[in-house]
């Protein structure tokens, strides 16, 4: 089975302990996750799990199903790349001393980052877009002299729907 | 003031009293109505036993002599009664002893709900005195668990671990309360957990997969069912009969579903997967619709998934989305309670029979009786088989017991030979394969059916892991009957050493102690049997005992167990000799 990039996307209540019981499901079966953010959903008192991992359809399939189960997870998705839009967000710290000549600030400038910190020793830049995008930076950066590099995990937006507040209203019906 | 121009009705004002977290529990298990429990104190759930103290002409507790074989024993009886299973333990080694019934629990959908002390919440994370991470350490064999801090949680959080616990496909819950919790005070009042708004317990039927299922039986020539625990676990008996008698079609049992049919019916194969029978076993890649009922396809029922009912089109009723499509891919999955969509589903089958088909199921009978099930029953060599002392068990209880057996050759013994004329009637250790289950379980069972004979058939490895329970025995003076099968051997691994290592019997060989004499200590009658001409006496004597009995059969040495799948072979290839 070809292995592919998906996103998976849980919805869940907010309760301690949580985040274990999911990442559990994953590595009871060997799954490698890749990134996982979590946060507030559009949904008030509904938090909400994104996960990226590279593996085959059929076993992430499985695995949604084995999330949906979970008594405080209200609904899990996965999509593949091309059913989202995503963004990551990267930091780089980069010294202080050689950040002040035209070829920097032309970098800064061509790839949409920005400085969000300058300080005695460093500056602080920021960078939001894809992978690819981020790493593109990273490269022009490095002969700067990164002193730190962090990357966020991906954040999705679906293009299909997740129908979170139908689940929540039946369940209180039945 | 103002005026009061509406009143709320009487019965949504629930008055509320001012106790502590530890009797709120005690509250709470009693509006639950459970009145039996297992258990073991120690410090961190303290307050919780000295407001049992209180209530212990409402509530049995039975003192265990292992937090595991509590668990067991509330297994025992949550499977011979369908209600929950209540089990009380203390943090650190209390909790973690806990694990393995839970985990054995979860894997065989058996509703518990575990009360785990904690230490107090100031101390949570500290490494303070027998403080464990159970939630964590709970998580993956958990249906849910949840750490209660705040008294006030207490009722709500009670309530949700019973409804969880015994709803949908049923499974154990554990629930950790730190000690301040069980000191504090709340205002308490008691609603039993209706809904929760994340869970959906029973999926809904959809009509038109039952009738796409009801089509591709009707036009099957050579259907097979498959039956598994979640026909009992439904209470659905009535409905697989109704089914089966209108269409003829022949049925076999996971080893979980024995008993949720009678053995004796006519259309009833006997049990599929790896030491399962010939025919149902051979039939599974023959026939050309398969219809799976309230099981999960375990690797041990389909030997290789690769070649396992390939020609067949496989229909799947089920209650929990996670199994369809997990091992084996569905033509038709029907989700939803057994119950109901069995139901739905009768009036759309045809009348049929399928006598040829069945036949052929009969004649490979016939081939399994002549190599494996003759020598069984009546043996040429002078060493007793675990198949006659079933065959004697049998005889004696008319096939009305309740057989709880443990892990090993004995149980796949158990599972062939055992008859059963009532449903949860087999209770094993299936997906888990827990070795010390049977006497706790056992104990438990007698306890959920009290008037019906509950026989334990263990073997002399699984019998020593959880010995210490003949101590509740004794306590209670409860009336379990205990057959420990002895081969001085783990046999089951020694066969599997004989079979594919060589014989290289590696840690397999057992020096037993005295058994009888064992028993005998904690005041239990007992007796060996190592000849023949005794057997029959021996059974009778235990069977007829109003007080627990202990029945130590030596048994042939170097017996098999067959039919045998081997790993990774079909369910085609499975072997007589």
């Amino acid at each position: 089975m070809e292995k592919e990039l998906l996103t998976v996307s849980i919805y869940t209540e907010n309760f301690v302990g949580l985040l274990n019981r999911i990442t559990t499901i994953f590595t009871k079966r060997h799954v490698n996750i890749e990134s996982i953010t979590a946060s507030k959903s559009e949904i008030e008192n509904v938090h909400r799990y994104t996960i990226v991992v590279r593996e085959s359809e059929t076993l992430i399939k499985k695995i949604v199903k084995v999330l949906e189960k979970q008594i405080d997870v209200i609904g899990a998705f996965y999509h593949s790349e091309d059913q989202t839009i995503y963004q990551e967000i990267s930091l780089y710290k980069v010294n202080v001393e050689n950040v002040n000549n035209s070829k920097f600030k032309e970098i800064i400038t061509t790839n949409h980052a920005k400085i969000v910190a300058v300080e005695k020793e460093f500056v602080v830049i920021e960078k939001s877009g894809t992978k690819e995008e981020t790493d593109k930076l990273y490269n022009e950066l490095n002969p700067f002299g990164l002193m730190q590099f962090v990357r966020s995990g991906r954040v999705v937006i679906t293009k299909q729907k997740m129908k979170i507040s139908e689940i929540l209203n039946n369940n209180k019906n039945n | 003031m103002e005026v009061q121009t509406q009143t709320k009705p009487k019965s949504s004002i629930k008055k509320t009293i001012r106790i502590t977290g530890a009797e709120a529990l005690i509250k709470c298990l009693l509006a639950e109505g459970i009145d039996l429990i297992y258990g073991y104190p120690g410090g961190a759930i303290m307050p919780i036993y000295d407001k049992l103290y209180k209530y212990q002409d409402q509530l049995n507790h039975v003192l265990t002599r292992h937090e595991q074989g509590a668990t067991h024993a509330a297994q025992g009886f949550a499977r011979v009664t369908g209600k929950t299973g209540v089990v009380f333990a203390t943090s650190g080694p209390g909790a973690t002893n806990l694990v393995t019934g839970i985990a054995d629990a979860l894997i065989d959908s058996t509703p518990l709900v575990c009360i785990t002390g904690q230490v107090a919440s100031h101390l949570l994370g500290t490494d303070a005195f027998q403080e464990t991470d159970i939630i964590s350490i709970s998580t993956p064999v958990t249906k849910w668990n949840y750490q209660v801090t705040k008294s006030s949680e207490i009722p709500k959080v009670i309530a949700k671990a019973f409804y969880i616990a015994n709803s949908g496909r049923p499974g154990p819950v554990l629930i950790d309360i730190t000690k301040d919790a069980q000191f504090g005070e709340l205002d308490f009042v008691y609603e039993k957990c209706k809904a929760i708004r994340s869970y959906t317990p029973v999926p809904e039927m959809d009509i038109n997969k039952v009738k796409a299922a009801a089509e591709l039986i009707n036009n099957a020539k050579k259907p097979f069912i498959v039956m598994g625990q979640g026909v009992i676990l439904g209470q659905a008996e009535k409905e697989l009969k109704a089914l089966i008698k209108k269409t003829g079609i022949p049925i076999a049992s996971t080893a979980l579903g024995l008993s949720g049919l009678e053995t004796d019916h006519p259309l009833f194969v006997g049990m599929v997967g790896m030491h399962g029978h010939y025919a149902p076993n051979i039939k599974t890649n023959e026939c050309d619709v398969l219809i799976a009922i309230g099981m999960r396809f375990d690797d041990r029922v389909t030997g290789d998934l690769k070649r396992y009912a390939k020609q067949a089109r496989i229909i799947h009723f089920e209650i929990d989305p996670a199994e369809v499509d997990k091992n084996v891919k569905t033509d038709v999955a029907v989700l939803g309670d057994v119950k109901v969509t069995l139901k739905a589903l009768l009036p759309f089958v045809n009348e049929t029979s399928h006598i040829q088909w069945h036949q052929e199921f009969k004649d490979l009978y016939e081939l399994e009786y002549e190599v494996v099930i003759k020598d069984q029953l009546n043996p040429k060599k002078s060493g007793l088989t675990m198949g006659e002392v079933i065959e004697a068990i049998n005889k004696y209880t008319k096939g009305e017991a309740v057989i709880v057996s443990d892990v090993g050759q004995h149980q796949m013994f158990a599972c062939r030979y055992a008859k059963f004329t009532r449903t949860r009637s087999k209770i094993t250790s299936g997906g888990l394969g827990t070795m010390g289950f049977a006497l706790p379980a056992a104990i438990g069972a007698k306890m959920g059916v009290p008037d019906r004979e509950v026989i334990a058939i263990i073997g002399d490895g699984g019998y020593q892991m959880t010995i210490q329970e003949l101590g509740t025995i004794f306590q209670t003076k409860i009336p379990v009957k205990i057959v420990v099968l002895n081969n001085s051997f783990l046999g089951m691994v020694r066969q599997w050493q004989e079979m594919f290592f060589d014989r290289r019997y590696a840690s397999t060989k057992m020096v037993n102690p005295d058994f009888v004499k064992i028993a005998e200590g904690y005041d239990i009658k007992a007796k060996r049997v190592d000849k023949r001409e005794d057997l029959q006496a021996a059974i009778q004597e235990m069977v007829q005992s109003k007080e627990a009995y202990f029945l130590e059969v030596v048994i042939e040495k170097e017996d098999n167990v067959f039919p045998m799948i081997p790993t990774g072979a079909s369910v085609s290839e499975v072997r007589l000799e």
